[in-house]
Parts: C-alpha cells; sequence; structure tokens
C-alpha cells in the first residue's frame, strides 16, 4: 500500500478511531476526550493540507477494494472532494471547541462525541467516494450516525424530529439505490468520471437515463432540501445548536449538494446532461427551492428555523450553479458550496450563543442583543450580511458569479431568482439586525444562564468558533484571488470538468 | 487411511453426536465447556472444508465405502459449505452465550439437544440423496422442537406442540414425495437424479416436486404456512430462538433451494411460471411480518415476525435465476447475513430482557441504557437486517436488485426496497427508545452482566455487518457449487 | 389389480386420510394418531415399491424401517409434550439457586 493509497484512508481513520475510542469512555473523563477530539481534528486538517498540495501539483490519491464481483470500494481524493474535504475538516475543528463548550456538563456527552466523530467520518467518506457505490455506502452511513444526534436531548419533540429526519432520508436513500443499481446495471460500474460517462451515454436508451437522473437526484435531494423533499430540516432544528452547525453547514445538506455536483459533472458530464434536457429542469428546481425557501423563512419567528428556511435556500445556489451550463455557473456553484458552509455555520453559532446566554429562542426575544453581547452580534452580521450577498464578504463572490454564469447559460430567469433572493434575505435578515443593534434590550432576558463578567460577553469556546468562521467568510472574499482560496480551487475543478473548452 | 480419518466430512456430523451424548451422561444442565470446545473443533473442520473445496471443487465420502444406491452418499460443494460455515460460527457463538445465560441452571437438556440439533443440521447439509435427507431434516425438528419445549413453562409446550405438528406434516410430506421419487425414478441419489429427470416429466414426479416443496416451505415458514413461527420463536429462550431463526429454517431453505437446483431443474424449466408461487408468497411474507413486528407488544415477537419476513426475502430470488449467478449469490449472502444477526438480535434481546426483568418493547426504554454493548449489538444487526450499508444484507439487497434489473422483474426490486423501509420501522421502534430519557418510574439500578452474554451478541453483529466487505471468500465458494 | 398397485392405492388413500386428519382435527390424541397414519401409508407405498419386480427390492424395504423409527420417535415425543399440556406440570424443578428467578423465563 502506497502512501498516496494510505491517505485517504488515514483521513478517514482520523475521525474514525478517536469516535470508537470516545465510545468506550465514562462520562466524566473530560480531558481524555476533548483531547481525542482535538487531536483527530488536528490530524485530519494537517492531511488534508498534505493531499491538497498534491492535488494542486497534480499528484492522484485513490484505493480500490474488491467487495463483490464487478462491485468496488473506492476511494479517490481529487480537487472536487478535496474542496469538500477541506471544508469539513476545518469547520469540523471549529464545532468540535464549539459544541465543548456548548455541552458542558450535558449528559451523555461521551456517545454524543463518538456519533460525531463518525459523522464527520461518514463525511469525509461521501468526499472522496470514487465511485456511486462507496457514495451510497457512507450516504446512509451519515443517516444513521447523524439521527442520535438529533435526538440526543431525547425529549418527545427531539423524537419526533428525529423520526421526521428519518423518514425522508431513509426513503430519499431507497429511491436513490434504486437509481445506483439500475445505473451500474447498465454500465457495469458507477465510477465518478470527469467528463462523465461517455461510452454509456451515448448507447443507453434517453428514457432510462432520464429515469435514472431523476432517481439520483431525488434521492440527493432530500438531504439536499430540494423543495418538495425539505420538510425534515425544519424538523431537525430540534437538536442542540452544534448538531443544527454541523448537519447545515458541514455534513448533510452539503453532502446531498455534493452528490448533486458529482451525479451531474461526473456521471452524466455537463455536456450529455444539457443534450439530455436535464439542466433546464433542475435549475428550475433549485430555482424554486431558492424562493420558496427564502420565502418561508420570512415568516418565521423562531430563530433557527429561520435560519433553517434559509438554508433550504442558499444550499439551492449550488444545485443552481450546478445547473447553469457555463465555466462562471460552474465556479459560483462550486465556490458557494464552501462559502455558504461558513456563513451559516456562522449564523447557527451566534444562534446557538443567544440560546446558551441568554435563552433566546425567538426573532421577537432578541432586542438589544448586540449590546449585551457585541462580538457574537458582529459575527451575526457578517454572517447574514454574506447571505444578502453584501460586498467584501464570501457570499457576494459567488453571487457574483453564479449572476455570471445564469447569463452565459441564456437563463437570464435565473438572475431573476437570485435577485430576488437576495431581496428576500434582507428582508429576513435585516430586522434581525435592526432588533439587535437598535431596540433596547428587555428588562430581564428569557434565561440567563451565562451572566456577563465585565467585557466577558460569554463562554469563550462559544465565542472563538463564531468569530473565527466569521473572519474566514471575509478572508474568503478578500483574497479570493489567491491560490489556495476556496474560489481558486473552484475554478481548478471547473477547468477540469468540461471536455471541451468552455464558452 | 490416515486420509480418512480426518475427513472433516465424516467429523462433522461425528462430532455433535458424540458431545450430545457426553452432555447427556452428567445430568441435566451440564456440559457446557465440551460442546464449546466441540463447535470450535467443528467450525475448524468447517473451514477446512471450505478451503479444500475453493481449491479442488466439491467433494464427495461414501459412508462406509458402500456406493449409491445402497450406500449413503454425503457431498459437500460451495453451498454446502457455506451453510456449515455459518451454522458453526453462530453455533459457537450462541453456545458462548447460552453457557452464562443458563448459569442458573434453568438450561436442563439444553447441551443434549443441541448437540442432536447440529449432528443434524450438518448431516443435512452433507447428505447426498433425499432420503437421508428426510431423516437428517426429522431429526433436525425433532431436536428443535425439544428445544422449545425444554423450559418447561406450560406456553412453551403449547408452542412446542405446535412447531412439532407443523414439523412433521412437512416432513410426512416430503416423505412421501420420496416415495414417488424412488418409485419413478429407482434411485433417489441426488447426482444420479439430476442426470435422470429429463422431459417429457411422469406425473409421479411433478406430485412428488408439489408434496416435498409444499412440505418444506411449511418448515422455512413461508407465508402463509408461517404460523407456527412466532410462538416458537418468540416464547422459547433467547438462545434457542437464537439457533431456531438463524440456523433452523436456514436448513429447510437450503433443501428447497438444493431440489430447485438439482434434481427438478428440469421440472422447472418446463414450467418457469412455478418461481412465480415462492416469489409471490415471499412478498406477502415480507409486508405481513414487517407489519406484524410493527405492531408487536413483546420485544421476542418483533424479532419473531422479523424473521417471518426476512425468509420471504429469500425466495424473492427464485424468480430471477436467469439473470446469471446474481440470483444464487444474492440468497446465500441474505441467508448468512440474516443468520448472523438474527442470531445477535435474539441473544441481545435474551440479555436486555433479562436485566430489565420484562419483555414488552415499551419496557426496554430503561434498560437500554444499561447495557451499551448489547443496544450496539442490536443496533448493528438491526443495520444488517434494514439492508443499509455496509453490511451483508446491504449488499444481498444490491445483488437481489441487480439480478431483479437483470430479468426483467422489476416488482421483485420494489419489494426488496420496501421490506427494507418496513424494517427500519420496527428497528427504530426499538432503537428509539434507547434514546428516551427516562421518566421517574423507570429505576436505572446497575445489575452485573457477564461480559460473554454482551461480546458474543456484538460478535454476531459485527460479523453480519463484515459480511458487507468481506463476502469474496464466500463468492469463491458459490463457483463451486453443484457436483 | 397387482399388489404393488393396490399396496400404492391403499397407501396413497391413507396418506391422504392421515394429512387430513392432522390438519383439520382438533384433539390432539386423534392427530398423533392421524400422523401416525400419513406414515403408514408412505410405508405402505414404499413396501409396495419394493415388491413390484420379481425380486424384493432392499432400499425401500431400508428406507420403511428407518421411517417406522422416526415415526416412533416423533410419536413419542408428541405424546410427552401433550402429556404436559395436559397436566400443565414440569419435570423436577431445576437446582436451587440464588439468583434463579422462576417466574420469568426470557
Amino acid at each position: 500500500m502506497t502512501v498516496n493509497e494510505l491517505l485517504p484512508l488515514a483521513v478517514i481513520a482520523s475521525s474514525l478511531i478517536p469516535g470508537l475510542i470516545i465510545f468506550t469512555l465514562p462520562e466524566r473523563q473530560v480531558a481524555v476526550r476533548t483531547t481525542l477530539n482535538l487531536a483527530g481534528a488536528v490530524t485530519k486538517i494537517l492531511l488534508t493540507g498534505l493531499l491538497l498540495i498534491g492535488v494542486v501539483s497534480g499528484e492522484s490519491f485513490a484505493v480500490r477494494y474488491t467487495v463483490a464481483p464487478g462491485l468496488e470500494l473506492v476511494f479517490k481524493a481529487d480537487a472536487l472532494a478535496l474542496l469538500f474535504v477541506s471544508l469539513s475538516a476545518t469547520l469540523w475543528l471549529f464545532t468540535t471547541l464549539y459544541a465543548i463548550g456548548y455541552l458542558e456538563q450535558a449528559p451523555h456527552r461521551s456517545r454524543f462525541f463518538g456519533f460525531f466523530s463518525l459523522c464527520v467520518t461518514a463525511t469525509m467518506g461521501i468526499a472522496m467516494a470514487g465511485n456511486l457505490f462507496t457514495f451510497f455506502i457512507f450516504y446512509e452511513l451519515l443517516t444513521l450516525t447523524t439521527f442520535p444526534l438529533i435526538v440526543h436531548r431525547g425529549n418527545a419533540k427531539a423524537l419526533r424530529g428525529g423520526t421526521v429526519y428519518l423518514g425522508y432520508t431513509l426513503g430519499g436513500g431507497a429511491v436513490l439505490l434504486v437509481g445506483i443499481v439500475w445505473l451500474h446495471h447498465l454500465a457495469g460500474q458507477t465510477d465518478f468520471v470527469q467528463g462523465g460517462m461517455t461510452a454509456l451515454l451515448d448507447s443507453a436508451p434517453r428514457l432510462h437515463l432520464q429515469a435514472i437522473f431523476l432517481l439520483l437526484i431525488a434521492g440527493v435531494g432530500v438531504k439536499a432540501a430540494l423543495v418538495p423533499l425539505h420538510g425534515w430540516l425544519p424538523q431537525a432544528m430540534v437538536a442542540p445548536a452544534p448538531v443544527s452547525a454541523l448537519l447545515h453547514a458541514v455534513a448533510v445538506v452539503k453532502a446531498g449538494a455534493f452528490g448533486v455536483v458529482r451525479i451531474v459533472y461526473e456521471i452524466y458530464g455537463i455536456e450529455s446532461a444539457r443534450n439530455l434536457d436535464l439542466l433546464a429542469p433542475l435549475a428550475m428546481v433549485a430555482g424554486v427551492t431558492i424562493l420558496w425557501g427564502s420565502g418561508r423563512a420570512l415568516f418565521q419567528d423562531d430563530l433557527k428555523k429561520r435560519l433553517a428556511f434559509s438554508t433550504v435556500s442558499q444550499v439551492s445556489y449550488i444545485v443552481l450553479g450546478v445547473a447553469l451550463f457555463g465555466m462562471a455557473g460552474t465556479v459560483g456553484g462550486l465556490a458557494h458550496l464552501v462559502h455558504q458552509g461558513v456563513m451559516k455555520i456562522t449564523l447557527f453559532f451566534c444562534a446557538g450563543n443567544y440560546a446558551e446566554s441568554l435563552g433566546i429562542h425567538k426573532v421577537s426575544e432578541m432586542n438589544g442583543g448586540g449590546r449585551r453581547m457585541p462580538l457574537t452580534s458582529l459575527a451575526f452580521a457578517i454572517g447574514a450580511l454574506g447571505m444578502m450577498g453584501a460586498p467584501m464578504t464570501a457570499g457576494a463572490v459567488s453571487k457574483a458569479w453564479l449572476n455570471q454564469g445564469a447569463m452565459d447559460a441564456g437563463m437570464d430567469w435565473a438572475v431573476w431568482v437570485l435577485t430576488g433572493s437576495s431581496l428576500l434575505n434582507a428582508a429576513y435578515f435585516l430586522p434581525i439586525l435592526y432588533r439587535l443593534w437598535l431596540r433596547p434590550a428587555p428588562a430581564e432576558w428569557p434565561h440567563e444562564r451565562i451572566p456577563a463578567r465585565g467585557w466577558r460577553e460569554t463562554d469563550w469556546l462559544l465565542l472563538l468558533p463564531p468569530l473565527a468562521t466569521a473572519g474566514t467568510v471575509l478572508l474568503a472574499s478578500l483574497f479570493a484571488d489567491a491560490a489556495i482560496s476556496p474560489l481558486s480551487l473552484a475554478r481548478l475543478i471547473g477547468r477540469m470538468e468540461y471536455l471541451e473548452p468552455s464558452p | 487411511m490416515p486420509d480418512d480419518l480426518f475427513d472433516p466430512l465424516v467429523w462433522l456430523i461425528l462430532l455433535p453426536i458424540l458431545w450430545a451424548v457426553l452432555t447427556f451422561l452428567p445430568g441435566p444442565g451440564r456440559g457446557a465447556v465440551v460442546a464449546i470446545v466441540s463447535l470450535c473443533l467443528q467450525l475448524g473442520c468447517a473451514v477446512r472444508l471450505t478451503a479444500d473445496i475453493i481449491a479442488h471443487g466439491a467433494r464427495t465420502h461414501l459412508a462406509g465405502g458402500w456406493p449409491a444406491p445402497l450406500g449413503i452418499p454425503l457431498a459437500a460443494d460451495g453451498l454446502a459449505a457455506a451453510m456449515l460455515v455459518l451454522t458453526q460460527a453462530v453455533g459457537l457463538a450462541v453456545a458462548l452465550y447460552a453457557r452464562s445465560y443458563f448459569r442458573d441452571g434453568s438450561s436442563l437438556w439444553f447441551w443434549p439437544l443441541t448437540g442432536f440439533l447440529f449432528a443434524g443440521m450438518n448431516g443435512l447439509f452433507l447428505s447426498g440423496d433425499l432420503f437421508n435427507l428426510y431423516v437428517t431434516l426429522e431429526l433436525v425438528g425433532l431436536a428443535a422442537v425439544g428445544l422449545v419445549a425444554n423450559g418447561g413453562k406450560a406456553e412453551q409446550a403449547a408452542a412446542a406442540l405446535r412447531y412439532l405438528m407443523a414439523s412433521l406434516i412437512g416432513s410426512g410430506a416430503y416423505l412421501f414425495g420420496v416415495a414417488l421419487v424412488y418409485g419413478a425414478c429407482g434411485t433417489v441419489a441426488l447426482d444420479h437424479l439430476a442426470g435422470m429427470i429429463s422431459a417429457p416429466v411422469p406425473p409421479a414426479l411433478w406430485l412428488a416436486f408439489a408434496l416435498m416443496a409444499a412440505g418444506l416451505l411449511l418448515k422455512t415458514a413461508l407465508f402463509p404456512l408461517h404460523y407456527w413461527l412466532p410462538p416458537a420463536h418468540g416464547d422459547a429462550p433467547a438462545p434457542v430462538s437464537a439457533l431456531l431463526s438463524a440456523l433452523v429454517v436456514k436448513a429447510s431453505f437450503y433443501l428447497f433451494l438444493r431440489l430447485w437446483l438439482g434434481p427438478f431443474a428440469c421440472l422447472v424449466a418446463l414450467a418457469p411460471m412455478l418461481a412465480w408461487l415462492p416469489a409471490l408468497l415471499g412478498s406477502a411474507a415480507v409486508l405481513y411480518g414487517s407489519w406484524m413486528a410493527i405492531r408487536a407488544e413483546r420485544l421476542k415477537m418483533l424479532i419473531a415476525y422479523s424473521t417471518v419476513a426476512q425468509l420471504g426475502y429469500l425466495f424473492l430470488i427464485f424468480p430471477v435465476f436467469g439473470g446469471g449467478a446474481l440470483a444464487l449469490q444474492a440468497g446465500l449472502l441474505h441467508a448468512t447475513a440474516h443468520g448472523t444477526a438474527k442470531a445477535a438480535m435474539f441473544i441481545a434481546a435474551g440479555t436486555l430482557i433479562r436485566v430489565g426483568e420484562n419483555d414488552s418493547v415499551r419496557g426496554m426504554a430503561g434498560v437500554a441504557n444499561q447495557l451499551p454493548v448489547t443496544l450496539f449489538a442490536f443496533a448493528l444487526a438491526g443495520v444488517s437486517l434494514m439492508g443499509l450499508p455496509p453490511s451483508g444484507g446491504f449488499l444481498a439487497k444490491w445483488l437481489l436488485i441487480d439480478a431483479a434489473l437483470s430479468s426483467g422483474q422489476l416488482w421483485i426490486a420494489v419489494v426488496a426496497i420496501t421490506g427494507g423501509l418496513l424494517a427500519s420501522v420496527y428497528i427504530f421502534r426499538v432503537l428509539h427508545l434507547a434514546f428516551r430519557v427516562p421518566d421517574g418510574r423507570e429505576e436505572l439500578r446497575p445489575r452485573p452482566v457477564p461480559a460473554a452474554m454482551e461480546w458474543t451478541a456484538l460478535l454476531l453483529a459485527t460479523a453480519s455487518v463484515g459480511l458487507g466487505l468481506f463476502a469474496m471468500p464466500l463468492f469463491a465458494l458459490l463457483e463451486r457449487v453443484g457436483t | 389389480m397387482s399388489s404393488g398397485l393396490l399396496f400404492a392405492i391403499v397407501g396413497c388413500l391413507l396418506f391422504v386420510f392421515g394429512l387430513g386428519g392432522v390438519i383439520l382435527l382438533d384433539h390432539l390424541l386423534r392427530r398423533i394418531l392421524a400422523f401416525n397414519l400419513m406414515g403408514s401409508g408412505t410405508f405402505l407405498v414404499l413396501v409396495g415399491l419394493a415388491q413390484r419386480d420379481g425380486t424384493p427390492d432392499p432400499v425401500p424395504q431400508a428406507m420403511v424401517l428407518t421411517g417406522i423409527v422416526v415415526a416412533v420417535a416423533a410419536t413419542a415425543l408428541a405424546l410427552a409434550l401433550a402429556r404436559r399440556l395436559h397436566t400443565g406440570a414440569s419435570n423436577p424443578p431445576p437446582p436451587a439457586n440464588p439468583t434463579c428467578r422462576d417466574d420469568r423465563h426470557a
């Protein structure tokens, strides 16, 4: 086994092994657990860095294993995989820190952090999957490992949310499986190949290919929260804040969107997808989701639910970018995968802070929060501005590329959708900012758990992650042209996915 | 000859008989260690046999050197070897569990009966002629009934009696079929019969096939002939339920499969629509069994109805044999994955019920948190039953769907997927409770549980999941099917 | 009509009656008797087969002997279970043991 084969497996092991060990630890061994968590997270980032350097200089990292005659488990760390891996690895570190602070004294922490690590392991597997078979295995593993996190609190509401989650995701998984087996049956394999499986696509009947596409997209669309398969996402908000952060920025929803990317670019290929008339319907579904999600968000008073619907909307930017034929659309969608991740996680961290420190769960309770928790509110503001596409934020960068892509693809209606969504984003985020900074605070907060002491507004473990990710939102925009920015990586990938030089 | 003296074929049958007698002589409740040591040896024999078959192809052994039709031929091909390894492996794990489980002395004659059960099962997998198959089938049935009745309670006697009657009807029909076959062909040796039966087929053989199939389907509890299974598996002690659900029902399925692929292959080729009957009944079994499991009040009843549903899957492979080797691979992999997973589930349930002193599904809420290893074993086994990756159950489901697509029988793929979703409903019914915060009523009194009880369940469950990744030897064996 | 054919027909009839009895009857002892009838029918068919040529065929005779042994064992088991069901009594209780719980089996 060469080093190149070992590295992808090591990335997976870096969270799998700590996770398994953490399960066996008794509750009170906080120090051991924290060390394992952080060691795993740091190791993963280091390994990701190695992989990134390797991929940028043209090396390939792949490992195969035969499970059954004709079925192989394949891990391949290519540029697209690393886009997702680097996002997950970095955000995992921050979420781990946040979770340690958030769950101090909470019951069942060993169980929580065990499944937390397994969840990230599953995400890594999804990112580095080299064919649909491997992708599916880790996709379902992700469902299984996130369920205990959602129902962690154990009350009736949490269990109900978990049941809804399972219903949607297992159903989506079943549909996905049918599509994958059908594809495997037609093609003999389901490998992800840059440019798509051109040989198959020339020979198989058109209707079959379109039907398989529908099944595949429906399957991954559940996790990607495409309307009308998005119903589980607001229900899953019963989870503790670190879980919501992880689900919405790093793991589940991104996995769905990533699946769409892989299917369109590396199973069908963007040119074939256009020839089969698959891109226009996909773009329309994405458009509907964008507007629907933003629209529903306007009417939510519960902060996390508002953010949930915002996620529904924002993740479809990625799907829209994928469906827009042309380099600009591709780059915009891929960059937004990372940008939306950092922005949303910032918002969820802040929402968690408000809930934990002051007992605030609703937007209507947030009056005056800015003065009580200035740094948190600053991070929130940066994240919200990014969502709106304000200049100097990461959101602005990806939106610009997406708009360009819409015009390149001749889908001018998409520009209107994007603009409409930005306006709606402003409509549901600006009032929050107004309340935070410009309204007087109430006499008493709903449930102040962490009292302010001098400069300290909340626990530092809860404060550092949102500030760091908010900083990343700004950095991703300011240094968008640097070699290691998400945008540059997206452009690298985009160049490789098109068979002919694109317009 | 020195070579024949250590022939694994022979020892696989002899050893269980030996330890059945040895564990009987000291009196009730004794003999666990002898059984466990012997099962280890048997597992070694099975593995050696497997290696032999992969290397050299199918094997035969003539008992006493007498050739058929007078003698009793023993035969082992890939399919038989795979079933043998499954049987010994699951048996060893369950035996380790049972030793701790029955420490309170309630085992009575568990060990001798289990010994005869294994002798019968090994004999069944190794038999090369129809009549010997009848004898071993009957031995397995009687031993299994004995195990169910072993506890001594009245409801166990009722369940055992119902099981016995079903078993006797099944094997009675089978025997009549054997008589008809002998009348038509003059031999009962499997390898001779395969060549002998060709078109046109006399009516006696059609009747024989119908009777033998019906008898075996009754013994495999295919819907609607499943009525005896839930009480028998649900009321028996946990190790017994594990052996019954995991292994005994697979023995009659194996026999049915053997008949379908061997002597009666010609009849099947003449009437392909015949394959639809087991498949339709199997689909009904999947739906009905899952429905009853979802509604079950008692944990062991839930698991027993789950067996009814999972057995239905096995019969879905019959219409899709046209798709090449996939159908057989799917069937065997499913049988193996289900065997290990169901055994794990029953023994995990046994531990949970014993510690919680409550056998209802609702009662699992309090105890699940005290036994994390057992609960994890239950969850892993559930993953395989639901057909979620990366388990053996998932790989079997994949192969089944692929086979269905290859033969154009799409409805089988739909049934497989639906069954998986229904299974997740009843599995998560139990797993949900593990996460529920117990309200004050449930005491959390810690109670020590022997490590063997928890870790054997986990071992079996891990094996079931591991089959999804390490099944290549199984596929190698399946290339050596048929003499 | 040759004796072989006679045996075969009677054997089939016995088998059918026996099978019907096991399935349809309620009384436990009668069901056990019906099972024995089923077995006898099968044995009769086999015996008929044994004498269809001039010389007696040993194989079906061996099968019948084995079958009778199996039927006897099965009948004994059935009767023992029927008796236990009827009287509700169990065999001697397991040895006294402080951790043993009689009233709960699992």
